[in-house]
């Protein structure tokens, strides 16, 4: 998969434009409607978690709020009701960090590990490794998804129970999963390095680890942001795995915002979900703003996540 | 000599992809021949039985006409719409950068955001349909959710919302791989702009066309989060995907059919990888010849 190589061009590649013609208004008037279909939902969102119902009602899903108010952001975040549990998305946001916080850097590290070595230790078998690895990439989860449960039943913890359900099984679920991308991305990049480097490291008598923390680690610095971005927005937006695997105590905040919003009885209330969503949306959003170009690099090497 | 610490340090990797992905896939096929529940205690292997039960099960059959279905639209409009909005982009526009951002922030969201938030953009009572008819067309319909035979389409709608970015950018920088001279050449020879993108550009951005192509056919195999979140597999069975129905299996205690769904969704996960094979294959014989 040489997805990974592709990046964001450097510059316009189309043929040169003539002053203003009709083609390109016709060019400014497309790229601006379907900004806007991108940009409603959004607005939707934020309109609607700011007003009550009754001013929603009648087909006024894109009007101002009368009185805004966060009322529903508090109610979402520290009150919402999931099953009987009425204590908001705030748990399932401490989860997400949780998860987040050890997955990121535990997936990140070993997958650096695996493309340094990947591009200067090959051993024998190590390109087979790395073949079945990304072929990994390709798999439906749910095909895993059963092994993978019997495997962590299969560890008993000392303080009993077993790993199945488990902050240490959510993130080595996490782990496992973000393995193929980030080694295919760490790869490239440590292959993209010169080899003298390297050889001029040996020469002077550096062993595997020594290379790898003198001399690759301070040099991955740009790849390993985009490694975080990809992670961190891949990790928290997350659903399935965290439904499955991580267990009643630490559902991530994916899987409580869609309890909240299945627990509502008889009117949706839009208002508390959307408000809900934004709360659950915020990391991610925050992320892809600040890092603007460099999420953009991890995206050819980080849709192939789903 | 030298390379035993790499092989430690790689011992994760190789953990994960001959314990998890080979000895994992291999687990799956096997149980989907046994009558297995939950517990493997006394595994019976049964054959076919479980794929006869599959391919007679309604809500299978279903959702296999539904995966193509949403497949074939949700890639179709990502490649199409993705497409446009590349060479869109690349006519030397102002605000590049603002448009990029905008067209790719819904990737950033979960799959569970987006079909939440257009889950209320489709209701009939809150959403679109009621703003249209608040405007005075009172017979406006725009309900895809409310109905089994059209809700397909709603989380088409959905999907292509936060998916077509990344397809865009994907395209974008194909497009830009285009040499600038042939642009030129096409100039000088007095080819239509149009005619330069279909002949001349469209065949040579295979590459990203195909890894745009690839990415989207994976997803859609898995698509799962965004049924759960938008419709919950409803009306009826009408938006559930094979792999709602391997999850539920495994949730019923039903492990064996799940496995059995779940083995036929790695089918067109092996035919990509065949293709991709072929290619490779094919290429290194024309240039094998060309020596």
């Amino acid at each position: 998969m040489s997805a990974a190589t592709t990046t964001y061009g450097v510059e316009p590649s189309g043929p040169k434009p003539r002053r203003v013609t009709p083609a390109r208004i016709g060019i400014y008037a497309f790229l601006i409607v379907a900004a806007i279909f991108f940009l409603i939902p959004l607005a939707v969102m934020i309109l609607t978690s700011m007003k009550p119902m009754d001013e929603i009602r009648g087909g006024n899903i894109f009007a101002l709020p009368l009185n805004p108010t966060l009322d529903y952001w508090v109610k979402a975040w520290s009150s919402a009701c999931t099953g009987r549990d009425c204590n908001g998305l705030a748990p399932g946001f401490f989860n997400s960090m949780k998860i987040t916080l050890l997955a990121v850097p535990i997936s990140i590290i070993l997958s650096m590990l695996n493309g340094y070595a990947l591009s200067f230790w090959r051993f024998r078998g190590s390109e087979l490794m790395f073949g079945l690895l990304v072929f990994g990439a390709f798999v439906p989860f749910q095909v895993l998804v059963y092994p993978i449960i019997f495997a962590l039943s299969s560890v008993k913890l000392p303080w009993g129970g077993t790993l199945f359900g488990t902050l240490p099984g959510i993130v080595i679920v996490h782990s496992i999963f973000g393995m193929p991308i980030l080694t295919l991305l760490f790869r490239n990049f440590f292959a993209s390095l010169p080899g003298e480097l390297f050889k001029a490291a040996r020469v002077d008598g550096a062993g595997f680890w020594r290379i790898f923390f003198s001399v690759m680690l301070p040099m991955s610095v740009p790849i390993t942001i985009v490694a975080v971005i990809l992670q961190v927005t891949g990790i928290w937006n997350d659903f399935i795995f965290g439904l499955v695997f991580a267990g009643r105590e630490n559902l991530p905040m994916t899987v409580q915002l869609n309890n909240i919003v299945r627990t509502s009885t008889g009117t949706v209330e839009y208002s508390t979900n959307m408000a809900a969503t934004i709360l659950t949306g915020a990391v991610p959003l925050i992320v892809y703003f600040v890092s603007g170009k460099w999420f953009v690099r991890g995206i050819a090497a980080g849709a192939v996540k789903g | 000599m030298g390379k035993l610490p790499a092989i430690i340090g790689t011992l994760p990797m190789m953990i994960v992809a001959i314990g998890v992905f080979v000895i994992g896939i291999a687990f799956t096929v096997v149980l989907s021949f046994t009558n297995t529940k939950f517990f493997l205690i006394n595994i019976d292997f049964v054959g076919m039985r479980q794929y006869d039960i599959l391919w007679s099960t309604p809500r299978w059959l279903q959702s296999v006409a539904n995966i193509w279905l949403y497949g074939f639209g949700h890639i179709g409009l990502c490649v199409v719409l993705g497409f446009l909005l590349a060479v869109a982009m690349d006519q030397r526009i102002r605000g590049e950068d603002t448009f990029r951002t905008i067209f790719l922030y819904p990737f950033a969201l979960s799959a569970v955001i987006t079909g939440l938030v257009w889950q209320l953009m489709l209701d009939p009572i809150w959403g679109l349909q009621a703003y249209v008819r608040s405007l005075g067309f009172a017979d406006f319909t725009f309900a895809p959710l409310a109905n089994g035979s059209t809700a397909l389409y709603g989380m088409i709608i959905a999907s292509t919302w936060n998916g077509v970015g990344v397809t865009m950018a994907i395209l974008l920088a194909g497009l830009r791989g285009v040499d600038e001279e042939i642009w030129k050449a096409a100039k000088i020879d007095g080819i239509p702009t149009w005619r330069t993108y279909i002949s001349i550009v469209i065949p040579m951005m295979r590459g990203a066309t195909a890894t745009a192509l690839v990415l989207l056919v994976v997803n859609t195999v898995r698509t799962f989060d965004i049924v759960i979140a938008m419709t919950g597999g409803g009306p009826g069975i009408s938006t559930q995907m094979p792999a709602t129905y391997v999850i539920d299996s495994i949730n019923a205690r039903n492990v064996a059919q799940g496995t059995a769904g779940a083995t036929v969704m790695l089918l067109p996960i092996a035919a990509l990888i065949l293709l991709q094979a072929f290619f490779r294959w094919r290429a290194a014989r024309i240039k094998a010849r060309a020596v």
